[in-house]
C-alpha cells in the first residue's frame, strides 16, 4: 500500500504536470506540460436494437468527424477521445466494440493526415448490477464484461476505465438517508473490496492486449451524492464527505496496476493526483452539458486532461453540440496552456484564481481545493487497509469542514451546520475502527434481496 | 389542521415510538380508524412533502417521517383491510427496461404512499410485460422511471402498447431527461419534476 503521497508541495501540485505521466504508443503525452480536451459524445435520445443500428453508428461517425475537423481547426495539439458505452453496448459486446473500433480508425487517420497525436479511452459499464441482488464474480453479465476488457485492445483502445458500482446497490440508500455510516460500509468495504477484484482482471487484461489501464471514478457514489445535494434533497456537507470517502475505494484501481489518467467524473482524482503522482482527467464547467456542478473552475486546478463528460448530438445554433463541446474545452486548454507557458508563477496563479473562484463558495468545492486536498491525502494514507483508509477519509474531510466553517473559509448553509454535528457524532459512534467490526455491524441489517455480501467475499 | 396535532407532529418529528403509542391509544378509545389516517396521518406526509418542496427539509427528513408514519401504518392497516376501508387508490411505479436507475423512483413510491395511495414497486428494468401485470391485477396508475436519454424512449412503446390494448390505466411519466413535451408527445397522461409533484399528478390522473 501507498505510504507517503507523491505530490507533497503545493507549488508541484498544478494542472498539466504529474511526477508519473503517461505516453501511449502513438506519442500523445499525458502530465509533461500541457493540458488537452478529452471529448465524450453519446447519442440523442434514441432507442438502440439491431433495426436501429445503422442509425447509431452514423451517429458515431459524424460526431467523430465532427470532433476532429474542429479540433484540428482549433490547433488542439492533443486530442482524447471517450467512448462510454451505453448499456446495451456492453451487455452486446460486438456492438461496443464496433463503436469502439470506428472511432479508433478515425483517430489514426486523423493523427497520420493531420499530425494531431489522438488517443481513445475505451469505457464500458458496469452492468452487473443487471442482476439483482448485483452478482459481481461470476455470470453472463460479468463473462460480457471480461469479453470486452479483453478485447479493448484489438478495437484500437489505447487506455481503459471503467465507472464500476460495487457497493452501490447499499450506497443509494445510504445517500438518500444521509447515513454517514451506511455510506463508509458501501465504500469502504464493499467498493474496496469489489475495486481490488476488479481492477486485478482489468489490468490483467490491458497487459495481455496492449492497453493503458487507466482508473475508475466512483461516479455512482460520489456524483450521485453532488447531484442530490445540488436538488436539495441531501446537505451539501454531506455529499463534501462522501466525495473524500470516495478517495481510497478509487485509489485501489492505481494500486493495482492502473497507471492514469484517471477517469473524467472521478472528483475525487484530484486526491488520486496527489497520493499517487498519475494524471488526471477532470470536467467542470464545461460539462454543464452533461450535469451542474458547483465545482466549475476549481476542478481544473489539478487537471491533466479536461473533459466535458459527455454530450448528446443534437443540433446546435453553431453545429451540433459534440463539435461545440469540443470548441469549448480547446479554448478552456488554450487558456491553462498560455499561462504555463509564460512561466510556472503563472501557471499557478491561474490555479489559484479557479480554487478561489469555487472554493470559498460550497463545501463540496472546498474539500477539492489543493492546500485541502494535500492535508487529507497525508492523513489518508496513514491507514493500514482500505476499510482504514475510508474511515481517515471521512473523519479528516469532517475536520476540515468543520475548521473551515469557523474561519469562514467556505460558505455553510446555517441550516446545514446540525449536519456537521450529526456526522461527528456518527464517526464517534457509530463508524468502528476495524473492516471486521464494521462487517459485524452492518451485516445483520442488509437486504439480501438488494445485496449479497458473498459477492464481495464476506461470508454470511 | 389535523385532528390530532400531538399525531401529526410526532409523525412530522419522525417520533416512531410516539407515533405507534398516540396510534395505539386512538384505536384503544374507539376511533375511526379510517380517520386517524385521512385527518391526522396523511396530512401530516403532506405537509413534510410541502416543506420539501420549499427547501426547508432534506430528503433524510421526509424519510425519517416516512418511518414514523409506517409505524402508525402498521398498527392502522390490518383495521383499516377489516372495516372495509379502501385505499385512495392503486399504483404501480416501476424505471423503464435498460434502466437502473432507482433513487427518484423509491422517493415518489415513497411519497405517493404516504399520500394515501397503495403503492407496488416494480423494480428497476422493467420490460412492457411487467407494466401490463401490473394493469391485469388492477392499478390504476402506472409511473414511469426513466435516467438515461436512451432509456427514455422505451416510455413510449410502454404508452403505445397499453393504450393500443384500450387499457384505462393512467400513465404518469418522470426522470431526469423527461419533460412535459415528452408526456404530451408519447401520449402519456401526466408528468412530474420531483416526488412532491408526482402525488399531485397522480391526485389529478385519478380525478380525470
Amino acid at each position: 500500500m501507498i505510504k507517503t503521497i507523491a505530490i507533497g508541495s503545493l507549488n508541484n501540485f498544478v494542472y498539466g504536470r504529474c511526477p508519473k505521466p503517461v505516453k501511449t504508443k502513438r506519442g500523445l503525452e499525458i502530465g509533461t506540460g500541457i493540458v488537452f480536451p478529452e471529448v465524450n459524445f453519446t447519442l440523442p435520445a434514441m432507442n438502440i436494437n439491431a433495426q436501429t443500428w445503422p442509425q447509431v453508428i452514423a451517429h458515431y461517425t459524424e460526431m467523430i468527424d465532427d470532433v476532429i475537423h474542429r479540433s484540428v481547426e482549433l490547433e488542439v495539439p492533443q486530442l482524447q477521445i471517450e467512448f462510454e458505452t451505453l448499456p446495451d453496448m456492453t451487455l452486446n459486446p460486438a456492438w461496443g466494440l464496433e463503436i469502439n473500433r470506428l472511432l479508433a480508425d478515425k483517430l489514426i487517420a486523423a493523427q497520420a493526415k493531420h499530425g494531431i497525436k489522438t488517443a481513445l479511452r475505451f469505457t464500458p459499464n458496469d452492468i452487473r448490477e443487471f442482476s439483482r441482488p448485483p452478482i459481481m464474480r461470476s455470470g453472463i453479465h460479468w463473462e460480457h464484461m471480461l469479453e470486452v476488457f479483453n478485447k479493448a485492445g484489438e478495437a484500437g483502445a489505447d487506455f481503459l476505465s471503467i465507472e464500476s458500482t460495487g457497493g452501490k446497490e447499499l450506497n443509494d440508500e445510504a445517500l438518500i438517508n444521509a447515513d454517514l455510516p451506511g455510506v463508509v460500509f458501501a465504500l469502504g468495504v464493499l467498493g474496496c473490496r469489489d475495486m481490488a477484484f476488479l481492477w486485478k482482471h482489468m489490468v490483467a487484461a490491458c497487459k495481455k492486449n496492449g492497453v493503458i489501464p487507466a482508473g475508475d471514478s466512483a461516479c455512482g457514489f460520489g456524483n450521485t451524492a453532488m447531484v442530490l445535494a445540488d436538488k436539495k434533497m441531501i446537505p451539501k456537507v454531506f455529499a463534501a464527505v462522501v466525495r473524500v470517502a470516495t478517495v481510497p475505494r478509487t485509489l485501489i484501481a492505481v494500486e493495482q496496476g492502473a497507471v492514469g489518467p484517471c477517469k473524467d467524473c472521478a472528483y475525487e482524482g484530484v486526491y488520486i493526483k496527489a497520493i499517487t503522482g498519475t494524471p488526471i482527467a477532470l470536467e467542470g464547467k464545461s460539462a454543464a452539458c452533461a450535469h451542474l456542478s458547483p465545482i466549475g473552475n476549481i476542478a481544473a486546478a489539478v487537471c491533466d486532461c479536461w473533459s466535458n463528460e459527455s454530450v448528446q448530438n443534437v443540433q446546435l445554433l453553431s453545429g451540433k453540440a459534440p463539435m461545440v463541446s469540443a470548441e469549448q474545452l480547446a479554448y478552456d486548454c488554450r487558456l491553462m496552456n498560455v499561462a504555463a507557458r509564460r512561466s510556472p508563477e503563472d501557471a499557478l496563479r491561474l490555479r489559484d484564481w479557479l480554487v478561489e473562484s469555487d472554493a470559498p463558495l460550497d463545501p463540496q468545492a472546498y474539500v477539492l481545493h489543493p492546500e485541502v486536498v494535500l492535508r487529507i491525502s497525508k492523513k489518508i494514507v496513514q491507514g493500514e487497509t482500505a476499510y482504514d483508509r475510508t474511515r481517515i477519509a471521512v473523519q479528516a474531510a469532517l475536520e476540515e469542514l468543520r475548521k473551515g466553517a469557523d474561519d469562514k473559509s467556505y460558505r455553510l448553509d446555517p441550516r446545514e451546520e446540525s449536519w456537521l454535528d450529526m456526522m461527528e457524532m456518527a464517526i464517534e459512534d457509530d463508524i468502528p475502527e476495524t473492516e471486521e467490526a464494521m462487517i459485524a455491524q452492518m451485516a445483520p441489517h442488509v437486504d439480501k434481496s438488494k445485496c449479497s455480501l458473498a459477492e464481495y467475499g464476506i461470508e454470511a | 389542521m389535523a385532528k390530532n396535532e400531538e399525531l401529526f407532529n410526532a409523525i412530522m418529528k419522525g417520533k416512531r415510538k410516539d407515533v405507534a403509542a398516540l396510534v395505539q391509544a386512538e384505536i384503544d378509545a374507539g376511533a375511526n380508524v379510517g380517520s386517524i389516517l385521512m385527518e391526522s396521518m396523511i396530512p401530516a406526509m403532506r405537509e413534510i412533502g410541502a416543506r420539501f418542496s420549499r427547501n426547508e427539509v432534506y430528503v433524510p427528513e421526509m424519510l425519517i417521517a416516512a418511518r414514523a408514519m409506517q409505524a402508525g401504518l402498521d398498527l392502522v392497516d390490518p383495521l383499516l383491510s377489516k372495516s372495509g376501508h379502501e385505499p385512495l387508490g392503486k399504483v404501480a411505479i416501476g424505471t423503464v427496461k435498460g434502466d437502473l436507475h432507482d433513487i427518484g423512483k423509491n422517493l415518489v413510491a415513497m411519497m405517493v404512499k404516504g399520500a394515501g395511495y397503495e403503492v407496488i414497486d416494480l423494480g428497476v428494468d422493467c420490460d412492457v410485460a411487467k407494466y401490463e401485470e401490473a394493469v391485469n391485477n388492477g392499478v390504476q396508475v402506472i409511473m414511469l422511471s426513466a435516467l438515461l436519454t436512451t432509456t427514455m424512449p422505451y416510455m413510449k412503446e410502454v404508452v403505445s402498447h397499453l393504450k393500443a390494448k384500450g387499457s384505462k390505466v393512467k400513465i404518469l411519466i418522470g426522470g431526469a431527461p423527461v419533460t412535459q413535451e415528452y408526456a404530451d408527445e408519447i401520449g402519456a397522461d401526466g408528468y412530474s419534476s420531483d416526488a412532491n409533484q408526482a402525488v399531485a399528478s397522480v391526485e389529478k390522473a385519478l380525478a380525470k
